[in-house]
């Protein structure tokens, strides 16, 4: 018990203390999320009507962000299995920072369902005991579920790595790896589920494409490493971590071909759409070409320019193995699966409406404004955890240097 | 003229005011500045798990509050289902006019917001040549601009317009110096100087009001309204996470509106476009309230809950005929017991050409179209 109140004072003591740039960062996503706290409150004040999205286009920005985040979640902690197979130096490390990131990334999963949902007082009749689950039947009730689940596990793992640090005595093996073992199946599952999620609806042809989940779970092995790829070169600069250049050149390596697989599932896709050319071609019409006024068209095509960028990037090795050049395809491939798991994914599928009707959705200012919000307390979090984890690996360095 | 309104510095009191209401209305339901009817309604059950004595407890309540809004208390009852019953619709294309009296008398009888505007009947008006197909549906035919349109959109600071693709705006262009209508929502946030969102597209639920000079049926054209199809196989009650909506016996889809949580799944799911969401608090003008109403249909919703038709359920579990095809001038609406052969809509499944829309979808609508004279 003491050691768990040491532990938090320890913590405390860590978040209060840094340097400057520490502190304005802190304060700037502190204003950030002040300022979505007070969109949102008006946002309950009135109704869901602040935002831009109508019954014609009843879902929007808050939903295409989820979908973003569920993958950079799932693929965080994927980044455990080439950390295994090829033996990578600091495994413990590397499934460490992956970990922290998917929990933030789930934070922002979670704030995102429930800034969308209209009646967020009655959460409590999703959770099971307390409301009425549709099981089986509703993939959201599933998608919540392994959400939850996936949250836990990877905190329990998080604050039990942090812990026996912090205490100085080895952790257990047989408590931690089955944990790290069991989060692995976890992550696909969050994925194909939330794909599932959109998969299933039959009223969409957009997303009833069976090549949905393998290009989702495709797309996040992309973004996911991305960040946590820059991440690890700051840490080796401020914290020492010991990761070497041919593991961060894998990785990057890795994710090139995973950017292969996407763009070639989604030249499959385009492929099927333009040649059969049906009446359901017109979504992949608004994508890439826009039907009277829509807009997503604007972003897609930068966003697959910056994809294949990316992709050239990773793929030829004199490049991958250049900071400044693998950092600006980390960047590209960001930019370029934010898009297209965003709002490449909802406004398509919902544009035209099931009776054709064209309504030209864009986010309001309030939406963008909580969505700032959202994005802050997930990199607040973040930011939080990765500085519990920098005394944590200078010691374990300290250790193995001994 | 300009409606814009800068936007106001926020004020460290309203800031903790919003932080307040944030915390209210997230962490502590019922617990800061909520009265008890607040922390019923927060504790209320699932409909179907609400004994008789708990249901007659939260109609008193829901009765109170109508009366503190309406000034009548109204009847809501919970008519089961008859046993035997199964109702099926039928619609004749050869007879519609597209004249949407069963829009109105619809969203009369079913106590519709009137602002923003919800319709629970969407009559789309199709050219006789390429027959049934949405990408060509025209939703807005016949009807002035209103807020809808550009000049308006473009006075509110945003862009947008329902738009029926591979066409032009179908909503008229208004005269320059035709006055701006204000909604009483967008009058009251006007109004209000705390209000950090004036008109923060409020209005983009408003349908453009009938245009009196155009006639209908239009050379060339015919029309389909569709609502709710009530499939016997409904993806609504599928996907819905906490089975807030489902399918009773008659095979009338309901929604307990206080039990769902908004989440919009179904709007995605149904393939007819039938449901709706409140966007924001839903007016209903005290005189314009129907007090005769079901606790799964037509009773006034609450905000941030979806709603569709029900077939009048409140009427038609009473062996009354829905509000639409009573009113319809042509008789094209027809409604009936899909179990009783002698019925008027299996005498019409019989000898009629009979379609459903989408049936590719394998939905089973319990809502046929059919051509009831050769024309
Ligand atoms: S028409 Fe739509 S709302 Fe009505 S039962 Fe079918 S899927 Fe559900
Ligand atoms: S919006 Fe309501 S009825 Fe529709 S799926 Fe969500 S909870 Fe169910």
């Amino acid at each position: 018990m003491t050691n768990i109140f040491g532990f938090i004072k320890f913590c405390l003591g860590l978040w209060t203390r840094g340097g400057r740039y520490y502190w304005a960062w802190v304060s700037f996503l502190c204003l950030l999320i002040i300022s979505g706290v007070l969109a949102y409150s008006n946002q309950l004040e009135y109704g869901l009507g602040l935002t831009n999205m109508r019954d014609s286009i009843s879902w929007g920005f808050y939903i295409g962000n989820f979908t973003f985040l569920v993958g950079v979640a799932a693929a965080a902690v994927m980044l455990v299995i080439p950390a295994y197979v090829y033996h990578w130096e600091p495994i413990k490390e590397v499934a460490l920072l992956g970990e922290m990131l998917a929990v933030s990334a789930l934070v922002m999963c979670m704030l995102f369902v429930t800034v969308d949902i209209g009646r967020p007082d009655r959460i409590t009749h999703l959770m099971p005991f307390l409301g009425s689950p549709n099981f089986p039947r509703s993939l959201l009730a599933w998608d919540v579920l392994v959400l939850n689940v996936y949250f836990i596990l990877n905190l329990t793992i998080v604050a039990y790595i942090l812990f026996t640090g912090y205490t100085g005595r080895p952790y257990k093996k047989a408590i931690l790896i089955p944990l790290v073992l069991f989060s692995i199946p976890a992550a696909i599952s969050i994925h194909t589920v939330t794909a599932f999620l959109y998969n299933g609806i039959a009223a969409r042809p957009y997303w009833n494409a069976s090549i949905l989940a393998p290009r989702f779970l495709a797309s996040a092995f992309c973004s996911g490493p991305a960040i946590l790829l820059m991440l690890f070169q700051i840490l080796r600069k401020v914290a020492g971590l010991r990761i070497k250049d041919t593991a961060l050149a894998k990785i990057a390596e890795l994710m090139s071909y995973a950017m292969f697989i996407n763009l070639f599932l989604l030249g499959a896709e385009v492929f099927k759409e333009y040649y059969s050319n049906t009446e359901h071609l017109i979504y992949t019409q608004v994508l890439f070409f826009g039907v009277g006024d829509t807009k997503v068209h604007y972003f897609m095509w930068p966003a697959l320019i910056a994809s294949i960028v990316a992709f050239l990037l990773f793929l030829i090795p004199k490049t991958r193995n250049n900071p400044l050049t693998m950092n600006i395809g980390c960047v590209l491939i960001f930019i370029g699966v934010y898009t297209e798991k965003g709002m490449g994914l909802v406004i398509p599928g919902l544009t035209p409406d099931t009776l054709g009707e064209i309504y030209v959705y864009s986010p309001s200012l309030l939406e963008y404004r909580v969505a700032a919000g959202v994005f802050s307390v997930g990199f607040l979090v973040f930011t939080l955890l990765v500085k519990l984890a920098i005394p944590y690996m200078e010691k374990s360095h300290a250790h193995h240097a001994a | 003229m300009d409606t814009k309104i800068p936007p106001k510095p926020v004020s460290r009191r309203k800031f903790l005011e919003s932080a307040a209401t944030l915390t209210a209305a997230m962490v502590l339901p019922g617990v800061m500045g909520c009265t008890t009817e607040n922390i019923d309604e927060f504790l209320q059950k699932h409909f179907v798990e609400l004994s008789p004595a708990e249901l007659e407890k939260v109609v008193k309540r829901m009765q109170k509050q109508n009366e503190k809004k309406y000034g009548k208390a109204g009847s809501i009852d919970a008519t089961p289902a008859i046993p035997g019953v199964l109702f099926g619709y039928g619609l004749d294309i050869s007879r519609c006019i597209g004249c949407r009296r069963c829009v109105h008398a619809c969203v009369k009888e079913n106590n519709q917001s009137r602002d923003p505007d919800i319709q629970w009947i969407r009559v789309l008006e199709f050219n006789k040549e390429s027959g049934i197909d949405f990408a060509e549906a025209d939703p807005y035919y016949c009807t002035t601009a209103s807020l809808h349109d550009k000049e308006a959109s473009h006075h509110l600071g945003e862009k947008k317009e329902g738009e029926a693709h591979g066409k032009a705006a179908p909503v008229a262009v208004p005269s320059a110096d035709a006055p701006m209508k204000l909604s009483p929502v967008q009058k009251s946030i006007l109004e209000n100087p705390d209000s950090q969102y004036p008109l923060y597209q409020v209005d983009a639920n408003k349908v453009p009001a009938s245009d009196p000079a155009c006639k209908v049926p239009r050379p060339g054209h015919f029309y389909v309204p569709v609502a709710c199809q009530q499939c016997e196989n409904p993806p609504c009650v599928k996907v819905c996470p906490v089975k807030a909506t489902w399918k009773d016996p008659d095979g009338i889809v309901v929604i307990d509106y206080n039990w769902c949580i908004g989440c919009r799944y179904c709007m995605a799911a149904c393939p007819y476009g039938a449901r709706h969401f409140n966007w924001t608090e839903p007016k209903l003008p005290a005189e314009d309230f129907n007090p005769d109403t079901h606790y799964l249909g037509n009773r006034p919703r609450p905000r941030g809950v979806v709603e569709k038709c029900t077939f009048c359920i409140q009427r038609t579990r009473k062996g009354q005929y829905p509000a639409c095809v009573e009113i319809c001038p042509v008789g094209a609406r027809k409604f009936g017991n899909l179990l009783d052969p002698a019925s008027e809509i299996r005498q019409i499944m019989e000898r009629k050409r009979v379609l459903i829309l989408k049936n590719e979808l394998n939905t089973k609508p319990k809502f046929f179209y059919f051509y009831g004279t050769a024309t």
